[in-house]
């Protein structure tokens, strides 16, 4: 019989750690934020058929980084969580909290368990009536749950990402300011912390929309999203007729 | 969860079966009397969609059970539905099928198509078949916008269904329950091919008020209670219901028509 090598469960823990945070840091990066009109989010994403920010519920929306086969088992699973909650009680039921608190137990156990831990973060956002009541929601491949304040940013260059969003971000501000920040933060992700161009053709954008009554989220795509981006010439024919 | 599924009546039958409305077995007999009964739907089409509205009136036997019951529903955003027959299961599978809808166009990322919607219902009529042949019957009517239309007048579709699970599109307007052959009667003088959505509403109440007319399950406008039909409407900006004021409006013109000296 083969040899069995010990080792501490010290060790293996750093190593799954390391393997998925080093997986996740090539992703590229997503941002949510809360302002007045709802909850925005923003993610970097080449494709245009593959998603990373989608619905889960009326008033609560999914983001993730990594591999991508292992967060679609994730929002799946939400999916038929938030239905068959809401089906078997209340529409009014079903709650940003209690989602993140499964995907916690599911990352967790996996993350213990199995030899190979996922390799995604996510994020559950639920928009309020107010923004300070918007709740967001960042969980990492171990199962930790860190509910954020108004803002958060996942994938490989996350740190920078906050650095940007930190003390510039207000709750109360319009989505055109809010969208403004996110690509602004997305931009810093560069390499050694330069700027990068980003046109809408990578950006993927979605929202929770504040005001709307029931099924809130919204994908903000084609004239949507080109209403959005900073029309740069204008600008600066502007200030020149306003001097 | 063995399969990889984009229904939610898959994916609950599986895990919570208990759930599944129509499931349950039922002692040998005909239970109709127990429970209480939704009677007439109208449902036709108009420029640039379709229009479907529902009388108040829930019945047991030669007992009103309710005066002011809904019985027609956004099914989803393009989509109506409406239901005659057993009022209790009737609403459970509305409410199923608007989750139904709704599971499918988020797991997959876009909605089924109008047939395929309409298909689905029947599936899920078929499974009901059982306790339908001890009495609890239930017949819903469905009527949407179809996105993939190529001339947005003629996008409106409406289907019809039998217990059995059979599904069959209506060419211009149908109607459910037990008023629907004088509603019917009504639409086919009424009925004009490319009518406006107004003008469909309009005739959409008077055809419910004619049920009501001759079929004592069927509810006529209540003016004492401000109770009148459910009218809405699905086009290519989404499902709209007909504000009530409007409905009452409406319903008080054909009142006072009918019994004005001329008429």
């Amino acid at each position: 019989m083969a040899m069995q090598f010990y080792t501490s469960p010290e060790q293996i823990m750093r190593d799954r750690s390391e393997y998925a945070r080093k997986n996740i840091s090539r992703g590229r990066n997503v941002i949510a934020l809360s302002c007045a009109d709802g909850v925005l989010m923003v993610a970097e994403n080449v494709s245009t058929a593959l998603y990373k920010l989608y619905e889960l519920y009326d008033r609560i929306g999914f983001a993730a980084v990594g591999k991508y086969i292992e967060f679609e088992n994730l929002r799946t699973a939400g999916v038929r969580m938030a239905d068959l909650r809401g089906y078997s009680y209340d529409r009014r039921d079903v709650t940003a909290v209690s989602l993140a608190k499964a995907y916690a137990q599911t990352l967790g156990a996996i993350f213990t368990e199995q030899t190979k831990p996922f390799e995604v973060e996510l994020c559950v956002a639920g928009v309020g009536r107010r923004p300070e009541d918007d709740e967001l929601y960042r969980l990492t491949f171990d199962g930790f749950i860190n509910h954020e304040p108004g803002y958060l940013a996942m994938g490989g260059q996350a740190e920078q990402l906050v650095e940007v969003l930190e003390g510039n971000h207000d709750i109360n501000a319009p989505v055109r300011e809010a969208f403004a920040l996110a690509t602004r933060a997305l931009a810093a992700g560069g390499e050694n912390g330069t700027q990068r161009e980003l046109n809408k053709d990578v950006l993927e954008v979605a929202m929770l929309e504040r005001s709307k009554p029931a099924r809130t989220f919204r994908r903000i795509q084609g004239a949507a999203l080109e209403a959005l981006m900073p029309e740069q010439e204008d600008e600066s024919d502007e200030s020149s007729e306003s001097e | 969860m063995n399969a990889a599924t984009s229904s939610f009546t898959d994916f609950i039958s599986q895990t919570a079966p208990e759930l599944v409305p129509g499931k349950m077995s039922l002692p040998d007999g005909n239970h109709s009397d127990f429970s209480a009964h939704a009677t007439t739907i109208v449902s036709m089409r108009c420029r640039g969609g379709v229009v479907m509205a529902g009388d108040r009136r829930a019945t047991m036997g030669n007992y009103i059970s309710s005066r002011d019951i809904e019985k027609v529903f956004p099914a989803d955003f393009h989509s109506l539905i409406g239901i005659a027959g057993t009022a209790g299961i009737g609403l459970e599978m509305v409410r199923l099928y608007q989750t139904e809808l709704e599971h499918y166009e988020k797991i997959e990322g876009r909605p089924l198509t109008l047939e395929g919607k309409a298909n689905r219902l029947a599936t899920m009529l078929r499974s009901n078949l059982g306790i339908a042949l001890q009495g609890l019957a239930v017949v819903p009517l469905f009527a949407g916008f179809d996105l993939d239309a190529e001339d947005p007048d003629t996008s409106g579709k409406i289907f019809s269904f039998d217990v059995v699970g059979g599904v069959y599109q209506e060419r211009d307007f149908d109607s459910i329950g037990s008023g629907s052959v004088f509603a019917k009667s009504s639409l086919k003088k009424t009925f004009r091919r490319g009518m406006e959505r107004e003008e469909a509403v309009k005739i959409a109440v008077e055809a419910l008020y004619d049920a009501a007319d001759d079929d004592s399950a069927t509810g006529g406008p209540d003016p004492i209670r401000k109770l009148y039909p459910v009218v809405m409407s699905a086009t290519a900006d989404g499902t709209d219901r007909v504000d009530e004021d409007e409905v009452a409006a409406i319903a008080a013109d054909i009142v006072s028509r009918r019994t004005s000296d001329e008429a």
